[in-house]
Order: structure tokens, then sequence, then C-alpha cells
């Protein structure tokens, strides 16, 4: 099957059908990574460009290295060091990598909507690496992805989301393709970031992690960015971490084998204690590895559209 | 040459006037209105099925001259303006310059003179610079020929000030027309806090920023007992506050905009810049508020903040996109399609709140088809359908997220001062 959109902005507005192929292929381009030659031609010949606009480790990394472990020619623009910071606007940069023959653009933004701009200017698949608040759909699809290898399915699962949920492009991405694929969501969080109206997306809202962390399968920690502390939004990151920290004597409120994710980085001892992190029951590591699968599907089934091809 | 105008209903609460009448319009006045009048030779306009009004008067658009003509001057704003059927306008002063001293409010009346196609009339700005912090020289102001004053585009976040304005204001009878919006509780918010921000993960603005500001002024005028009025009514409670206020013999009059009852934060689903405006589209319950608040009285007119921005200024991401929509050639159909259509509004009642109130608030002295007034007529046929085509829009700016639009109702004849600016829907 194809995807049905040129480009992948999000997880809101794709199916159920189509998060599961992604998922399928996953699974195989996983098993190229455990090889010991990890190359194959499945984008031989494409060309795929990272423009990030905000710092990244993990997305910027994972996502060259699947280009090239598919054998793309991949390039990466760094908005700090481009002509943006000559005020050359979105819609320019972006045309302008698409001129030079670029098949796949990969966005990385801080304002919301910023990927479905360019897409409906650019004739490259575009995906979106993180926009604003918005959604991050390869990080919740290699989420996804984890529990699946770990659970078999999303049916009926208790995911339990804890954190900044306001601010946390994570978090809906994770809602939308969760609630998608059946699994029951909960979120928890102080109050002041929680954003308004979220219980009308299907999701469970609660004020006390330990409420929505009970009988969970997958429990799902959010990075706390201390710059929200400034704006008044909790009063220490000491309150923070007392009472909507993870660690492993809340963790027992979860299920014996819950699954432990997080999208990384984490402040250690902050919204997951060292132990959780470093725990039996963290898919922190696997995560990663996850990531790279994950995007090469991505990467894979977008630029196999105008091709043709069957992974088969 | 004289002119009739032949055949139409004639709509004019002021002077009662509902039914079928013509008109004689000699030297830019209205000279007879009547049934077999006697006419000889002159201009014959039939106008038989069509409604004759009052011209409507716009008492909040935005004509971005002097200092952002890149986005709409006085000749193309006046032009799209009178497509629109407003003979009269009031523009804001948040032009660079401001209008916050004589020779800029002279300046801007001059242009109209010269180049503009229907009556401008300027606001001043209530304090300096609109930087909230002094007072401009509203007498002067007034003297020069400000009908009102307004720091809209932004509000006055300083209490004492608001307060001082009030009481300065009221001394010369010009009205202060206040823009409600707290920007420490809005905090840099891009669209309604609600669901659709959340769903989209834009920032947020929360009704509470109108609100708080709007009961924060209307305590100031009935503190000062000085008139006030309230631009760009967009939410429930702040109809119910005004209402109350009402109640209680505060001198409040307020506005509301085509937008705030025809759209809700839904129109911005898709990231759609074209919906990005200040305030921010609400939901489906503050529409309702406002559809009652039109109907019982409690808002008294229907200004368009026409708002243009140039296309470099929308077609970039969402949260840096400017607020705002062009809307004099949208305002009287989405008015017709949505308030009389519906029944929510009859044709005297539109005509109260686009011709007469606006006037009695800014003390112009239009509104009314009388003998001896100025002939400022607008003619409508409020049964034609319409499809909304921005890009044959007067305005140098097409920001508006009406494209596409089918509606009810085309303006036929704009005349401003007797002379007829729009003939048969077109400009001359």
């Amino acid at each position: 099957m194809m995807l049905k959109s040129k480009d992948l902005l999000g997880l809101k507005d794709i199916s159920a059908e189509e998060i599961e192929h992604i998922l399928e292929t996953a699974k195989t381009m996983k098993y190229i990574l455990t090889t010991n030659n990890k190359k194959t031609p499945h984008l031989q010949g494409k060309s795929v460009v990272t423009l990030f606009y905000e710092n990244s480790t993990r997305t910027r990394l994972s996502f060259e290295l699947a280009s090239k472990y598919m054998s793309s020619s991949s390039a990466n623009v760094s908005a700090s060091s481009s002509s943006v910071s000559k005020g050359e606007t979105l819609i320019d940069t972006a045309k302008t990598i698409d001129m030079m023959g670029t098949d796949v653009i990969i966005l990385r933004h801080p304002m919301s909507g910023a990927p479905h701009l360019i897409a409906k200017n650019v004739n490259a698949s575009v995906i979106n690496a993180g926009d604003g608040m918005n959604e991050h759909p390869t990080q919740a699809l290699l989420d996804m992805f984890t529990i699946y290898e770990k659970k078999g399915s999303l049916k009926g699962l208790k995911v339990a989301i804890i954190g900044d949920i306001m601010h946390s492009r994570v978090a809906r991405s994770n809602i939308w393709g969760m609630t998608k694929l059946g699994a029951e969501v909960s979120v928890a969080g102080p109050s002041t970031l929680m954003p308004v109206g979220i219980e009308k997306t299907g999701v469970k809202v609660f004020s006390t992690i330990q409420e929505a962390l009970i009988d969970a399968d997958v429990v799902m920690g959010l990075r706390i960015q201390l710059e929200r502390q400034k704006k008044g939004l909790f009063p220490t990151a000491r309150e923070y971490s007392k009472f909507f920290g993870l660690d492993n004597k809340r963790l027992k409120f979860a299920k014996k084998d819950a699954l432990v994710l997080h999208p990384g980085p984490v402040n250690r001892g902050l919204e997951l204690s060292t132990h959780v992190v470093d725990g039996d029951q963290s898919c922190i590591n696997e995560q990663v590895t996850n990531g790279v699968a994950v995007r090469m599907a991505v990467l894979y089934l977008l630029t196999r559209r105008n091709s043709g091809e069957n992974i088969n | 040459m004289k002119t009739l105008i032949k055949g139409g209903f004639v709509i004019d609460p002021k002077s009662g006037k509902n039914g079928l009448f013509d008109i004689i319009i000699d030297k830019g006045k209205i000279v007879e209105i009547g049934n077999d009048l006697e006419f000889t030779t002159g201009d014959i306009v039939d106008v038989t099925g069509k409604y004759v009004i009052p011209g409507l008067v716009d008492a909040h658009c935005h004509l971005r001259e002097p200092g952002f003509e890149y986005k709409e001057d006085i000749e193309t704003g006046t032009q799209s303006a009178a497509v629109g059927g407003f003979t009269s306008i009031a523009c804001m002063p948040n032009t660079n310059p401001v209008i916050d001293n004589e020779s800029v409010v002279k300046y801007i009346i001059n242009r109209a003179k010269q180049d503009g196609f229907v009556n401008v009339y300027p606001i001043g700005s209530i304090t300096k610079g609109q930087a909230g912090e002094e007072l401009s020289e509203i007498g002067e102001l007034k003297f020069a020929g400000a009908v009102a004053v307004s720091d809209d585009g932004k509000p006055v976040m300083k209490a004492s000030i608001m307060k001082k304005a009030l009481q300065y204001a009221s001394m010369f009878d010009i009205t202060v027309i206040s823009h409600c919006e707290d920007l420490d509780i809005a905090e840099d918010g891009y669209m309604n806090e609600g669901y659709q921000s959340t769903v989209m993960g834009l920032k947020g603005i929360p009704s509470a920023a109108e609100e708080v500001m709007v009961a924060r002024d209307l305590i100031l005028a009935e503190y000062t007992n000085a008139p006030i009025h309230i631009a760009h009514v967009s939410t429930e409670l702040s109809v119910d506050l005004i209402r109350n206020a009402k109640k209680r013999g505060v001198k409040v009059t307020c506005e509301t905009c085509p937008h705030y009852f025809v759209l809700t934060e839904d129109a911005c689903e898709g990231f759609n810049t074209l919906a990005k405006v200040n305030p921010p589209l609400r939901t489906q319950k503050d529409v309702d508020a406002i559809i009652e608040g039109l109907k019982d009285g409690t808002i008294d007119i229907i200004a368009t903040d026409h708002a243009p921005h140039h296309i470099d200024e929308k077609n970039v991401e969402f949260a840096s996109a400017a607020n705002g929509m062009v809307g004099f050639e949208t305002a009287l159909p989405l008015v017709i399609t949505y308030l009389y259509k519906t029944g929510v509004l009859t044709l005297e009642q539109i005509v109260e709140k686009m011709c007469v109130n606006p006037s009695k608030i800014l003390g112009l002295n239009k509104g009314s088809l009388e003998v001896g007034k100025a002939a400022d007529i607008t003619i409508i046929d409020v049964d034609e359908d319409i499809i909304v085509d921005t890009a044959k829009f007067k305005s140098k700016s097409k920001n508006s997220p009406f494209n596409g639009y089918k509606l009810k109702g085309a303006i036929y004849y704009t005349i401003v001062n007797g002379k007829f600016i729009v003939r048969e829907k077109v400009l001359l």
C-alpha cells in the first residue's frame, strides 16, 4: 500500500492503516540495522535534506543515518548558519532546497504549522521533524513501534503520558497515533501545563501522576523545559520532581511489566529518576534504535510513492 | 444635474421611513423624498426591487496611510469601502506616524479630499505614539477633525491612564474607543485558547484577556461618568458585562464585526493565517452570544475593522502572520446573509447598527436620508447571490477568509455627496 500524501506532517491527518503500514515496514528496517553491512539501495539516487531551525541530537542524526544507510545523497542545512540569518523567509529557503532536485525535506521549526506551509510550496516530500508545539510524528511512530515490539499491539493498552502536555508536540502526536490504534491514553501533569480542551481529544486527564499510572502498560515521561519555570508555570524544579517526577516508588502503581519511555534528552532526577532511566523497564535506549528504523521506513515509503516499487 | 432615484424601497429609521419612496438629489444634497415627485430633466436611476438606505458608516477601519501604504492607502481603501456600500469611514490611528497630533489629522483629511472616494474621518490616539504613557493632545485632535480617540491595535494597559483619558476626553465631548486586551493574560498567544489551539499546538489567548479589560473599562467609565465605546466585542462574557453595565446606566456603547458572528476558531484549522485576527475568532458559544447581543441591542453597531495586510505578511508561519482581515467588501453581504436572511435582525435594525448608531457615536451628521442632508446613499439588492472573489477586491490587500463564500446581497449604488461612486455594481 502507498501513503496517501506526499508528506508526513503529523499523525492527526493519517489513517490507522497508514500508521500500521509504517510500523510494519520499520520491522524490516530494524533488521537491517542489526546486520553487519548497514547499507541498502532503497534510497539510491534520492536526495534528502534536513532543514533544522532548532537544535537536535537524536532526530537530526537519526534522519541523516537513516538516509545514508539506504544510500541516498543527504545534506544538512542549519538555519543559524544559512541565509535565514540574513532574513530569508521559510518559503524561499524551502523552495531553494526544492529546486536543487531534493526529494525529501525534513523540517524542524519552532513554529507550529511551518512544515504545512512549505509542503504546499514545494514538490519534495516534507517530513515534520517537530513543529512548535504541534506534532513530531516520527517520534510518536518510534514510540508506538517500541510498544508494538514489546507488547504486540496497542489495542486496549493503558498508556500514561506524564509532564508538560501543553507544550509537547511528542504528546500530541502520540495522542493522535495511539488513540487511532486503540490505546487508552491518560495524561497527567501540573494544571498550568495541561492544555485547555485536551479531554475532547479522547484522553483521560489526571492532576496527580499516581492516578494516571494505575495499571498503566506504558508510561511516557516528557522533558520539562526549565524556561517554563521562569514563566511562572511551575514554582521550582524541586517542586516539580517532588510531585510529578517518576521514580521507582511511583512506577509501582503501573503494571509490573510496564514500559517506561522518554523521547530524550532526559533531565535525570527531574521528570525521571536516574534509577528509572537506567532500570529494567526503561526502553529509552531501544527507542533511539527504533528511531532510525522508523525513519528509514518513512523515508522509504515516501520516496517510493513516485517510483512504484514494492518492498517485497 | 439633478438625479432621481426611482422605485426603491427606502429604509430610514431616523425619519421613520419604511416604504416605497423616490428621492431627488441636487448639488450633493437630498432635496426631495416622496412619491410622484416632479422631475423634468436629469439622471433617472430606476432601482425597482432594491432597497435604498443611508450610506453605511464604518466606525472602525485601518487605512494604513501614512506609513504602511504597501498594505493600503486612502485611495484604495476608500475605493474598497465604496464598493462595500460605505460612504463614511473612521480610520484608526495606528499609522506611522501615529495620529497623535493635529498635523497628521490634517494630512489624512487633505489626502482624503484629494484622492478619497468616500468621507474619511480620522480617529486620534488616546496616548502619544500609542505608547500608553502620556495622553495625546486630545482637545487639539478634536478641533483638528478627529471624531474619536483610540489606541486601537493596542490596549491602554495602564488603568490610571485609561481613567484619565475617560475624564479628559469627555470634557471635549469626544468618545474614547477601547481595544480591550490585557496583554499580561494574552501573553503572546496566536489564537483563541481552546480546543483548536490545543489541537494545533498554538499558544492560546484566553477569552479572559478581553473580558478583564472590558470589566475594567466599564468600571472606570461608570466611576468617571464618562462615555466609552468598546471596540470589536468577541466573547459571551464581554457581551454580558456590557449588558449589565448598560442596566447600571453606564454610558457604554460597543461594536462587533462580521467575523465574530460568522466564524469560529475552527476557521484557523490547517494553520489558515487568513483567519488570524485580534481579538481572535472564538467558539460557537461566543458567536451565539454575539448574535443575541445584536438582537437585544446590547451591541450597538457593526463595524468592519478592515485590516489590510500584504500577502508576504500572511503567507508565513501562523505565529509570524499579521493579525487582521480586510472587511469593507464583505461586511454588508455577510450581515444580510447571516443576520437578515436568518431573521436575527430586520433591515431597519441593520441600518440602525450600520448607519444611525455609528454616526451618533462619532458625532457625525450622517446615517439618515433627510431633505437638506448630504446625499450619502447606498442601494442594495438583498436577494442577489454573490460569490466572494478576493482577487477582485479593490483593496490593495486581499487577506480575507471569505474567498469563495456564497452570500446574498449586492451593492448596486454607492452615492457620496450626491456623486455616484459605484453605479450598477461598478466602481466609477
